[in-house]
Order: structure tokens, then sequence, then C-alpha cells
């Protein structure tokens, strides 16, 4: 389509595979070139049909508007069409092969972007293939991406197929909220009623594309089995109520328990992705009462840096320059699981630049590594310890404490050649993966990788699980710290909350009898508690089991709020639909609840609010830098202690636990999980 | 999940002959070694070969692993070329080329005469297994048109009696090579 006219060239050329050379005269609107532009045009409808009205791409089609520009009103053609099979390719893109025009954006994507080519052009002139060969379902974590690629409706979306035409549809942008990078989204909607969600471009975060995990979770709004009133277990049965009942409720059994115990006998749970006013207004409840017990990090074991205020989390350079690095290395990062996005990058930079990996499980990557060790889960600190004596045999101006704490640390040729290249790169970043703050060693392996990162000149990043855990250590949603890094009395972490037993507690937007790596003890605690509050915006789940009140809350894009991303970029959104039946936004929940406690500073009007008053203390506070201390020599973890019991790409929060069509993906099913999976 | 102690070059072992693994690597050298897709041609063909002349789902992702290729860029060049085939195939393949010079050229006659003598229609075998037709690409014949293929030898500007000798004489040496066992 893109046929143009140049001086020199009898023959009308595509555009887009001419080289520039000096002299060109180029017409892009001649009479030949438009011929030109008309005689592709009618070629690429030989074979298409001509069946828009029911296909799910009308209206939003660049084939149905480049005809409209370039078609003819009749076809010349009275031959039969060519018929394709549909190619089954999993749950979440549906395909009408047969409409097919042979762009190979889909190939290429596989090809070029993901570096995971599952989709071919089989076969030869008239018999052209796209599809997969041998039938499978896409494994690719950003398969979807295809289905905005893709010009024609070839392939279309499954879960959202025959809902909506595009010109019904209101656009509204949002963020995504399952994993720390922060997707900018446009999410589709219509009477009220979420149809898709779309990447929305941010060169700074998501480029164009959008994992298939913050595309397609929201299905458990609409799908899932929502909590629509507040409930109250009465004699063991679950009572509907009305707010006031259930907030009355709320506040005299936490007043009785944090009473009688100074606080220590309830503990606030914040899921990891609850928006920043919400962690904020938890926080300034609980801690309005006198209790300090609360945090998100139900999957840290290691909370030995708590004590010196503030945990680094995030990342010391753009996330953009991820696709520039000479040397990327990773450390326990399982990227394609986590961050998908994150992976496109480090997998863009290996066009010229190296990655490598310490990893102690099967990483699956989708780039080569140019050295690669695998450890022992428990033996992971070792083995980065083993990497930054490599590196101090290579560097000069080492502190003495850093050589002393080395002195018996021994190194083999991968880790010298692993050294060499962080030294010898221009650019070079450390990528400590989500399974490192999961570990018994966690701030020893952070500290020998803020040496390795500052003896090398690189860049580190902590990657971390959720979308929001810079924005829930500001807000003060952690133990050791009020929000903005400011004192409060250290309270119960986690682990101590889960693993030991309280009398009460609070849970918002999380399920840690599933999440957490205490989930076992964590059930047991919660059933044995007298009282256990639920901010929750879903009604199933073994939460019925345990929970005294559960009150419904706005889920994600239902509610306006920020999250700040591991870059530490501030997300503001706003609601694009409402919530269902009773449930109410979170934050409107907790100022009800502070007010009801006669509690100081719960005045807000909207989230906006909230937002402004955290900013403008942040600004005043500034970041907290905060030295590390030079860890204890190094013993082996316990092995249990550090196994590697990931969540699993589709079961990291329970929003995804309850989107259907993701559970149904090979992903979901095959990953290892140490878990029980939800019923749903 | 990897597996680093994963043989890629083991389902290949297993489904060839070494002297037909040693033919592949030797394609292999030829050419750049950071190229992983060129050999993708050669390696099909010698796999053919040794496979009773057809290529199985198996045998190709056996190709795939071994030359370290995403296994639908083997299914595309098996799939593109008429040269591999995807099916159990006769004894003899007559491949005839329906393009535009043979097409002129009475293409069509001759693919007619064949269906008509071999009793069998295009992608078909005869039920005695000696005889597949199949329906190729330009061969570079054109000079020659209409031409066809049969055992790796081109026979060009057909008649339908010299059809009817080409498939006499291939009968012949069959029955020939029979009794010389």
């Amino acid at each position: 389509m893109c046929m143009v006219e140049v001086s020199s060239i009898p023959k009308a050329v595509p555009a887009c595979a001419t080289p520039v050379a000096d002299g060109m005269v180029i017409q892009t609107s001649s009479q030949k070139a438009i011929d030109a532009q008309k005689a592709v045009m009618e070629f690429l409808l030989i074979n298409h049909p001509l069946d828009c009205p029911v296909c799910d791409q009308g209206g939003e089609c660049e084939l149905q508007d480049l005809s409209v520009g370039y078609g003819n009103d009749v076809s010349r053609y009275v031959e039969g069409k060519r018929v394709v099979t549909d190619k089954n390719l999993g749950p979440l893109i549906a395909t009408d092969m047969t409409r097919c025009i042979h762009c190979t954006r889909c190939v290429r994507f596989g090809q070029e972007v993901v570096g995971l080519r599952e989709m071919g052009a089989t076969g030869r002139g008239e018999h052209v293939e796209i599809g997969t060969y041998i039938e499978a379902s896409m494994s690719s974590e950003v398969s979807a991406n295809i289905i905005d690629l893709c010009p024609v409706g070839a392939l279309t979306a499954k879960p959202s197929r025959y809902k909506a035409r595009a010109w019904e549809l209101r656009e509204s942008p949002s963020i995504a909220a399952h994993d720390c990078l922060g997707s900018n989204v446009s999410v589709h909607h219509r009477r009220g009623e979420i149809i898709r969600v779309v990447p929305r471009e941010n060169e700074a975060i998501n480029e164009v594309w959008l994992s298939d995990r913050d595309r397609f979770s929201y299905q458990a709004l609409n799908e899932g089995k929502r909590l629509l009133k507040p409930r109250v277990k009465r004699d063991g049965e679950w009572v509907e109520c009305d707010w006031q009942t259930a907030l009355n409720f709320v506040v005299s059994e936490m007043k009785r328990i944090i009473g009688a115990s100074d606080g220590n006998n309830f503990g606030a749970l914040v899921g990891n992705n609850s928006t920043l006013e919400e962690s904020y207004l938890v926080q300034k409840v609980i801690r309005g009462l006198g209790c300090n017990n609360i945090d998100f990090r139900t999957r840290r074991r290691d909370y030995s840096a708590d004590e010196m205020g503030n945990v680094r989390s995030g990342l010391n350079f753009p996330l953009a320059d991820l696709s520039n690095m000479d040397a990327t290395l990773l450390i326990a990062g399982d990227l394609r699981q986590e961050q998908p996005l994150a992976a496109l990058r480090v997998r863009k930079s290996t066009g010229f630049g190296k990655a490598m990996a310490i990893n102690p499980f099967d990483g699956e990557y989708n780039f080569r590594l140019s050295h690669e060790i695998q450890p022992e889960p428990h033996l992971l600190a070792q083995e980065v310890a083993c990497l930054l004596a490599a590196v101090v045999s290579k560097v000069k101006d080492v502190a003495a404490d850093v050589s002393d704490w080395l002195s018996d640390v021994s190194f083999n040729d991968t880790h010298l050649a692993m050294a060499q290249e962080l030294i010898d790169a221009d650019k070079s970043a450390l990528l400590l993966g989500v399974y490192v703050q999961e570990h018994s060693q966690a701030e020893v392996i952070n500290w020998l990788a803020e040496q390795i990162s500052e003896l090398t000149g690189s860049n580190w990043g902590y990657m971390t699980q959720g979308c929001n855990a810079a924005g829930n250590n500001l807000a003060g949603a952690v133990p050791y710290q009020a929000d903005v890094g400011g004192r409060a009395t250290t309270g119960k972490n986690a682990k101590q909350m889960l693993t030991e037993g309280l009398k009460g507690y609070l849970i918002h937007n999380c399920e840690p009898d599933v999440e957490s790596i205490w989930n076992e003890q964590a059930l047991e605690n919660f059933k044995k508690a007298e009282f256990l509050v639920a901010l929750t915006s879903y009604a199933d789940g073994r939460m019925q089991d345990y929970a005294t009140v559960m009150l419904p809350i706005a889920g994600n894009y239902e509610a306006s709020g920020t999250f700040i991303n591991i870059e530490g970029v501030w997300q503001t959104f706003a609601a694009v639909v409402n919530a269902p039946g009773e449930t109410r936004p979170a934050w409107k929940v907790l100022r009800v609840l502070g007010n009801l406690f006669d509690l100081k500073g719960f005045e807000y009007e909207s989230s906006r609010q909230i937002h402004d008053e955290l900013k403008e203390k942040h600004e005043l506070a500034g970041d907290k830098k905060i030295a590390r201390k030079t860890p204890a020599a190094l013993s082996a973890a316990s092995k249990d202690d550090s196994l590697r019991d990931s969540l699993g790409l589709y079961l990291v929060d329970p929003m995804v636990r309850r989107a259907s069509a993701l559970q149904q993906t090979p992903k979901a099913s095959t990953h290892p999980i140490s878990i029980s999976r939800v019923k749903t | 999940m990897t597996d680093l102690n994963y043989d890629k070059s083991l389902k290949l072992k297993q489904l060839l002959p070494a002297k037909a693994v040693k033919e592949i690597d030797h394609w292999i050298t030829k050419y750049p070694a950071e190229r992983k897709r060129p050999p993708i041609m050669p390696a099909l063909k010698v796999v053919q070969e040794y496979n009773g002349n057809y290529l199985t789902e198996e045998s190709m992702q056996a190709v795939a692993e071994y030359l370290d290729v995403p296994p639908v860029a083997v299914y595309e060049v098996a799939s593109f070329y008429t040269m591999f085939h995807l099916n159990k195939m006769g004894k003899h393949v007559v491949s005839v080329c329906t393009n535009i010079s043979c097409s002129l050229r009475g293409s069509d006659k001759v693919i007619k005469h064949l269906q008509d003598r071999l009793n069998i229609k295009l992608g078909e075998t005869t039920k005695d297994g000696l005889f597949s037709l199949k329906e190729v690409e330009c061969m570079a014949a054109c000079g020659g048109a209409p031409m066809l293929e049969v055992d790796k030898v081109y026979h060009e500007n057909l008649t339908e009696e010299k059809i009817d000798q080409i498939l006499s004489d291939i009968a012949a040496l069959d029955a020939s090579s029979k009794e010389g066992k």
C-alpha cells in the first residue's frame, strides 16, 4: 500500500523497501502512484472475505480503512475465495484465518520482539497459512499483543469477542496493577462494563506492549464472584447488613482488641496492589489506634534491615535504559514470569549487549545468556559472594571491610568472566529478581549486589512483587516506619503476624492464606482469631471460612488512586467504571472508619487530597539514603528456608487468580506452584 | 523449563543412523556458525532420504532441536518446498510443474493423462505403492515445458506417448532390479 513513484524508476515501487538515493524525486500521490496503490488494494481483497458486518474487527480495521480510501466499489474478481481453517491458539486469542492477509506482523513480533517464534507462514503461494503448524496454545506471556498488531480480524481477543463494537466503547486511561512496571493501559468500557483493556503507549514504561496478565485480568471484575454488600458472621452464618452496622461492629471489635493489648494483639496486612492512598489510610487508622503491626510484605523471610528504616527497592536508572545495557546481570530474576515487559527490554539489549544470570532455578529466557550459574536456592548468597570476590580481584580501591569479609571466598572462571563483562561494559545493570527479596538471606544478597554495582560502576534494580511496593513503603504500610519514612515504634512484621497468631486482623485487598510464604500458618491463625475484618472485592475463596466481617471494596479500574512504580514514578488514575452493588472505594471506607474512631485528619473529600498530602510530605522529607552495614560472615541458609515456592505468573494477586481466561492458559497450569489453587 | 543437561541432539541421533547425522554435520559446516537457519534445507533433505522419502512431525522437531531453531521455522521450509513430502509417498514421485510456462504449453493435459493412466488424483498414491502424483512449482526448465520430474530426472517437452514411455521404463527397471535380487 505504500507504492510511490520515483523519478528514475519506471515502475512504482514500495516505499518501505526502497533505499533512499541521491537525487531521488518521489511522488506519493501522482496518478501512477495512486494507480499502483489501488492495484495493491485490489490484490489484498482478492481472497479477503467481505464479512465486515460479522467481523469483530469491523470499525477498527486497518484494511477496512484502506479499502475505503483506495478500494473499488465493485470487485472485478468472480473466482472463488480461499478458505483457511482456523487455528486454536489457546484461551486468549481467537482466530479467523480466512481473513488473514499475510502481513506477518504476528510472526515478526514473535521473532523480533519476544524472541520466541511460535507463529510462522507455512505453505507456498496461494496455500500460505499463518499459524503454529502443529496445533498449540501460544505459550508466551505477552502473546496477546498480536491481537493489537493484526491489521484485520484474523486475530482477535477471545474473552471480549462479539461483546461490543469499537464505536460503542469509551476509552479511559488507567494503570495496570500486576507487576512493578506499572504499564499504562486504556480501558475500553460500555455502559459501566469493562469490555477490554489495551496498552496505552508510554515509551518510558511499557512502550506499546502489554503483558497478557495486565490485559486480561479485568475479567475478574466482570466474572468473579463479587462481594456486593457488607457481611457479618453471626453464629457461624454470614448475614448481609448495611454499611453502618458493619462498620460499627468493626469499630467496637477493633477498639476492644487493640485496647485490651496495647495494640499488640491486632495486625493489619495490606495487599501488594493496594493504592498509595489506601495503604496510607490503613496505616493511619491502625497507628492512630496505637497499633504498629502493619505490613504488606507477606512473602519476605528476611526482615533484618527493617531496623535501619528504609529498605532499598526500585531502580536507580530509567526503566527504558534496560533496553540499552551493554551488560545485564540477573540475580534470581525470572523476568518473563515476574515483569514480562522488562524481559522484552533485556532481550532488546542483547542485540548488542550481554545478559548473564545467577538464577537458582531453571529460568525461561527469551534471550541468550553469555554466562549462567545455577546454584541451589540456599546457596544463592554464596554464589553472589563469589562474584563479588571475582570483582574485587580485578579492581583497585576496595574498602578494607569488604576485602576482609571476602577473605575465605573463592571464585572460578565463570565468576571472573561475569565480573569482567560488568567492568568492561559502558552501561551495565544488576537486576535482583523478586525471589531475592523472598530469600532468607535477602539483606546479605542486597549488600553484596550493592558492593558489586559500586565496584563495577553498574546500575542496580531491585524488582518487587506487585505493582505498588514502593508506594506501600512510602505510605508507611510497614512495621518499621510511618509514612514517608517517619519514625514509628516498630511493630510486628508480616511473618510475625501470620505465624505467631493474633487475636484480631485487618486484611486489605489480599489473601495471605494463598499469597504468603506462610500461607498454611496464616490460614490456621486466621481461623483461630477472634476477629478478622477483610476489605475485599470478592466473595469467594477461603476468606469465607476465616473472616468475621467482609467489607466490599472497589477493584482496580473502579476506584481512583496512585501507584508508584519501580522507577519511582507516581502514576495517578481516575476510576473508570462504577463499582457494583454497595461496593465502595477502599479509601472512602477507611476515611469513614477513621471518622468513626474519632481520629484526627480524616476529612478527605477525594483521593486526590490524600495523594497531595503525601506528595507534599514526601517533597519535604526527600528520599532517605541509608548505608547498609557490613553483614556478619556468611553461612549457608537452611534448605527449607530458601525454597523457591514461586507464586506463578497467573497467581500473583486476588484479581489475577479470578481471571478465567488466564487461568486456562498452559502457563497457569504447568507453572510450578507449591500453594493450593484457589477455588473459583 | 530449560534443563541444562538436556541434549538437543539426542532426538535426531535416535532417529537417524550415525552416517546421516554426519552428513548433516557436514552441511552445517558450510554455513556461518551464527546463522542457524540455512542448514535446515539440506538437513531436511538428508532426513527425508533416510526416513522413507517423507518427513514426520517428529523428525522435523528433531531437526529443529538439532539445529537450535524454532520448530515452526523448520515447518515453514518443509511446507514451502515441494521436494519435501509431508505424507508417506509412493516409490516414485511424479512431480508435474503447473507454473506459467508449463501451463501455457499444456501441463493440464499432462496431468489429466497421468491421472487417467495411474488411476489416481493429484496428491494420491497408486494402490501398489509404486507411483505418487504431485503438482509442483517451477523447476527452472521452462525451455522444455511442459515438464515433469521423477526420481531426480527431468523429462521435458512431454507428450502422451513420452509419458507412457517414462512410466513403462520405470516399471521395467523396477521389475529387472527385483529379478536381479
